[in-house]
């Protein structure tokens, strides 16, 4: 079994050594990547998902349980590392969602398919808006609901040790259980976010600059009590949206509104 | 010198791939000289030419590409050995499925994408089957589950082929494929070596030019639909 991946230090934009040297990510551990737009976020997912070896633009190097991956004796546990759901993929398949996730089932050797593609099909459900159905096609989805549907299909199906999250938040989808979701038990996920919730919801978190990993934070406590009050607030924001967005009016969640105490005033 | 003969369906990313992989050879001090074999146009060319690397191209025009291709080995061979490249890479134009461009004693890479279809792979025939390389690209725009069943779908195809994702668009992945190059063995001449699946048959009149459709025209080795027992 995986214990930890590490990255070791490559260089920024300009090629200057980047700040942080090495970071380790252990089994069970949730790290935020933040910074601005540009910052070279998205690069360093690139770097763990291609499992780099100093060869890509970062010249940043990725061990696996303290080796590269070539050198890893398990070849078993290098083919399914890693799994990922980011803003730009799309279903293109043209294909039911029953017929695929039984597919992809087939192709991870699941024992018993058709129960995990109900499973899967819940999950999606709780995440998305509109309910989808097993006898839909895949090209049919919304963006939402694929988004969900992916996120849902890498928790069980791909069921990876290694799961990367490049800014799900603009999906629509509810962010934070999906993040619940992928997080499961015993898997190291690096979730790329510009979301306070999100990020406060990871144990640590590095700050990207110029290409390089600037600084390593641990989620302070008190950051965690800023978390909780961000949870109640995303609650309600969401409660609204969900008011909105079915055919309640702007009223009725103000009367709603009244009988929470403590509700912040925006 | 090493042969490195690159085949697979139209756009799948074989240009884009093979620039960030030739990116890597001229790193570590290899010469490349790149031909890229078409039917009727192509600017390859310039994408290849602005590495500032020989590049020929040749057009196939009237003739059957396939067999043009063939045709040409040794002439190309010639050519790059005169500009003393330590590698040459053959760009081949997506084909008619039929035909497999591999020959015995050089790499041959098939580079396919994501976005072809869980069931193209079957399709593609030969030119996969045979490859000793498979490259697959636009990973970035699929689901992770599209992914893992395409790549399995590929290897039930072709369970030898050592099978790289790479994306054309930022070269992640094309470190491993310039890594295949270099492991593959240098090959002393082409002449004499073997294609590894054959060329279909074509000798009828429309291959001479024949441009009328009907069975008063046609020549030579012509092959019908079987309707299943009806005469
Ligand atoms: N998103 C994405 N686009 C890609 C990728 N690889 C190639 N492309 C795009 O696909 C298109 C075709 O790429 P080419 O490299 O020209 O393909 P080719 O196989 O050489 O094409 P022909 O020689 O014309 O058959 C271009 O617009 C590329 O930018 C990839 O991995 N991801
Ligand atoms: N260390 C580095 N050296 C050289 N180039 C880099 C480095 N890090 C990132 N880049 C390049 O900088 C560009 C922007 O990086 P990236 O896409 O990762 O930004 P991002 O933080 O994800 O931005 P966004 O929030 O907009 O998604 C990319 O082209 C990337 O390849
Ligand atoms: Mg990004
Ligand atoms: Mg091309």
């Amino acid at each position: 079994m995986l214990k930890k991946i590490t990255i070791s230090g490559g260089l920024d934009k300009d090629g200057i050594l980047e700040n942080i040297r090495r970071l380790d990510i252990c089994v069970g551990e949730v790290l935020a990547v933040v910074g601005p737009t540009g910052s070279g976020k998205s690069q360093l997912i690139a770097d763990v998902e291609q499992y780099a070896e100093e060869e890509t633009l970062t010249g940043r190097s990725i061990l696996i349980d303290d080796q590269p991956l070539n050198k890893n004796e398990n070849k078993n546990l290098s083919r399914y590392l890693v799994a990922q759901v980011s803003q730009n993929m799309n279903f293109v398949i043209d294909m039911s969602i029953e017929e695929f996730l039984l597919m992809h089932a087939q192709v991870r050797a699941i024992k018993e398919p058709s129960q995990i593609v109900k499973d899967v099909l819940s999950i999606t459900n709780r995440l998305s808006g509109e309910p989808i159905s097993l006898s839909m096609n895949l090209t049919q989805l919304s963006g939402g609901q694929s988004r969900a549907l992916m996120v849902a299909d890498v928790a069980l199906i791909s069921n990876s040790p290694v799961v990367l999250i490049d800014e799900i938040e603009n999906a629509g989808i509810n962010r934070l259980q999906a993040l619940e979701i992928l997080t499961g038990q015993g898997k190291i996920v690096l979730v790329v976010s510009h979301d306070p919730t999100l990020i406060l919801m990871a144990g640590k978190r590095v700050v990207m600059k110029n290409g390089g990993m600037y600084k390593i934070f641990e989620t302070t406590s008190e950051e965690k009590k800023i978390l909780k009050d961000l949870i109640k607030i995303d609650k309600k924001f969401v409660c609204l949206r969900e008011q909105l967005r079915s055919s309640k009016s702007i009223r009725a969640v103000e009367q709603k509104k009244e009988e929470v105490a403590g509700w912040p005033k925006f | 010198m090493r042969f490195a003969i690159v085949a697979g369906t139209p756009s799948s990313g074989k240009t884009s791939v093979m620039i960030h992989t030739i990116r890597h050879l001229l790193a570590e001090g290899f010469s490349v000289a790149v031909c890229k074999i078409d039917c009727l146009e192509t600017s390859d060319d310039e994408r290849y030419g602005r590495l500032g690397i020989p590049v020929a191209i040749g057009l196939s025009d009237y003739i059957c590409p396939d067999h043009f291709y063939v045709a040409n080995l040794e002439e190309i061979e010639n050519w790059a050995k005169k500009q003393m490249a330590d590698i040459l890479v053959l760009e081949t134009a997506g084909l008619c499925h039929r035909c497999a461009p591999a020959v015995h004693g050089c790499l041959s890479i098939c580079v396919i994408d994501n976005l072809i279809g869980i069931d193209t792979p079957k399709k593609v025939g030969p030119m996969l089957s045979t490859a000793d390389v498979v490259v697959i690209t636009k990973g970035d725009i699929v689901s992770q589950a599209e992914r893992e069943v395409f790549r399995y779908r590929v290897e039930n195809i072709n369970p030898q082929a050592r099978i790289l994702d790479i994306n054309g668009l930022t070269g992640q992945g094309s470190l491993s494929l310039k890594n295949e190059i270099l492991n593959s063995g240098t090959l002393e001449e082409i002449s004499g070596k073997e294609l590894k699946y054959s060329m279909p048959a074509a000798i009828c009149s429309y291959c001479a030019g024949e441009t009328i459709v009907g069975k008063s025209y046609q020549m030579g080795n012509v092959k019908k639909v079987d309707f299943g027992g009806e005469e």
